[in-house]
């Protein structure tokens, strides 16, 4: 016998039976169309950076079972005088990035706009350098800086230096890869910035002419503080992306000589792959990954309040 | 935008940055027209001969088989990641629900991360696999890192798509598959053409996985393949430089037909619009 209660008890379990099988048909819907992203980045991505953590534990060649030796990697790691000289190499990809490539970027992206003719010819050249392959890069410039039939020591020999051994000796390796690195992705900041000036206004600049401003106080008054987003946005893409540095060079020097050009992605490599020291190299890798983590994690946070405050007025 | 100032000066830095930027072409193009002898006599000439001999020996070396390898990698993994992110994107920009921003923020935070930190994990798992020192070996990590710059650039252009396109195929009676497929999917071409272009230059560059997932020449990708000539070359620098020259061309072709494209493809999510 239903009961009027009964009924309507049982309308609602009805309604929310078929409530529930909604949710549940489109949480399938989502799970199918995010699946496959989500099992191959699993795969490839965030279960490898977990079993690295657990690697770094260990003492282990590679082959077998490892032997569990807890925080005695970082410890290592810690009086590593390498890893220190490493991790200051980093250093210097990072400020060179900020405070050479970037400037030399905005430096092309203003050259755009100069009223010369030519202009696109230029724009296509200066972008050369960001689409080749940076093994392609690394070969090049290693013929270019060498010491009898580099062209470079034949531009020095010009203004009467003599020959310099670019790439063999500790003090100038450095500088020659970094040079090669301003020169491959000074091209990419000019884009950003080309970018960012197109957006800019020209009534502010025509009121700045008619209140008789020059060139100089065009650029600082109006051009800089306009740009300020687009060069903290890519002063974040040169800080991440210089922690990543390997590829230049372990073409150009292999982080030689005698450590002078070692970065944590080239040491990291020959522990792992040349010592076969596999638990050591994941404390480094770990370490990268940290440190990533935390530049990532900092600067979200500045720019999270920098918007609070609404500073550049952007 | 008018600076103002004057001609001259201008013009000078112009042709400075031009010389900077493109004299090492020049170089490397004018180098591989020499024979070895020409090289020696005279290093530093520019385009003093035209000599196509080192380009015939730099295919005979095998540059064919990385030329191969490399589009064959980098397409199949280009267009598995173009429906991936795809996929993945629609409900990321276009549907509520509790676990959106995490998985978003998850997939994102992978532009930021060093390969380095999966590098021994996917050597291990390619192993394990069966398929190390193969092709196929790249194609998971390739697919995987591409996925966040991917992601990131689709969700942006999907999230202004109007959603009263999407509520007219709902009243029509289609589900989310049919409103991806008929509706968001034919809109979605330009930002797929910046994923491809971005994609397939970077993983026609790549380096760091191939150097540790590959080890017989016949595996190789252009770019291993290359840093392996170093070696036999170094005595035929001209050749080297061949081998260079025609790694670079596919792309800069590319790029001298399509480069508003191609800029705009490599600044992928840097730049909107």
């Amino acid at each position: 016998m239903d009961t009027p209660i009964k009924v309507a008890e049982s309308k609602t379990v009805v309604k929310q039976a078929s409530r529930t099988h909604k949710k549940l048909k489109n949480a399938l819907t989502i799970g199918a169309f995010v699946a496959p992203a989500i099992i191959i980045y699993a795969v490839y991505v965030l279960f490898p950076i977990i079993s690295t953590l657990m690697y770094s534990f260990y003492k282990w060649d590679g082959m077998g079972v490892g032997v569990f030796i807890g925080l005695q990697n970082y410890v290592d790691l810690f009086k590593d005088a390498i890893f220190w000289r490493a991790l200051t190499n980093n250093t210097w990809v990072v400020l060179t990035s900020v405070f050479a490539q970037i400037p030399l970027g905005l430096i092309m992206a203003l050259m755009l706009f100069a009223p010369i003719k030519g202009i696109k010819f230029f724009s296509s050249v200066y972008f050369f350098p960001f689409l080749m392959s940076t093994v392609a890069i690394g070969l090049l410039w290693v013929l270019m800086f060498d010491p009898i039939n580099g062209i470079i020591n034949s531009i020095i020999n010009l203004f009467g230096v003599e020959n310099i051994s670019w790439l063999s000796e500790t003090n100038t390796a450095l500088f020659a890869v970094l040079l090669v690195i301003v020169w491959q992705f000074a091209p990419f900041y000019m884009i950003l910035f080309k970018a960012a000036i197109v957006g800019i206004p020209d009534e502010l600049y025509e009121a700045a002419e008619i209140d008789g401003a020059n060139p100089f106080q065009k650029f600082f008054h109006i051009t800089l503080p306009l740009l300020m987003p687009t060069i903290v946005s890519s002063s974040i893409l040169a800080i991440v992306g210089s922690l990543k540095a390997f590829d230049i060079f372990y073409i150009m020097t292999g982080g030689g000589p005698n450590h002078g050009t070692e970065l944590l992605g080239t040491y990291m490599f020959k522990q792992a792959f040349i010592n076969f020291n596999m638990g050591y190299a994941s404390a480094i890798a770990f370490v990268m990954f940290f440190l990533a983590l935390a530049v990532t994690i900092i600067i979200q946070v500045m720019d999270h309040l920098r918007k609070k405050k609404g500073a550049y007025g952007v | 935008m008018t600076l103002g100032f004057k001609k001259i000066p201008l013009y000078i830095i112009a042709v400075m940055l031009l010389v900077f930027t493109g004299f090492p072409f020049i170089y490397m193009i004018s180098t591989s027209l020499k024979s070895r002898s020409q090289f020696f006599e005279e290093p530093f000439a520019l385009f003093s001969s035209f000599n196509l001999e080192n380009f015939q020996s730099v295919f005979e070396m095998g540059l064919t088989r990385y030329f191969l390898n490399s589009i064959l990698v980098s397409i199949v993994a280009v267009f598995v990641v173009m429906i991936v992110a795809a996929l993945a994107s629609y409900p990321l920009s276009r549907m509520k629900f509790k676990l959106n921003k995490v998985l978003f923020l998850l997939f994102i935070s992978g532009m930021m991360l060093p390969i380095h930190a999966t590098l021994i994990p996917i050597f291990k798992l390619t192993q394990s696999m069966g398929i190390f020192d193969t092709v196929w070996a790249l194609l998971g990590p390739y697919i995987a890192f591409s996925l966040p710059i991917s992601i990131f650039i689709l969700t942006q252009f999907m999230q202004e798509i109007p959603k009263s396109l999407e509520e007219a195929a709902k009243m029509d009676g289609c589900n989310h598959f049919g409103i991806f497929w008929r509706v968001i999917l034919p809109m979605l071409t330009p930002a797929l053409m910046t994923v491809l272009i971005y994609n397939f230059i970077h993983l026609w560059n790549e380096f760091i996985f191939a150097l540790v997932l590959i080890s017989s020449p016949e595996n190789m990708t252009l770019p291993l393949g290359l840093q392996d000539f170093k070696g036999e070359f170094s005595v035929n620098i001209p050749g080297l430089m061949a081998a260079l020259t025609l790694a670079s061309l596919p792309i800069l072709v590319v790029y001298l037909f399509s480069q508003e494209k191609v800029v705009k493809g490599l600044a992928g999510g840097a730049v909107k619009g």
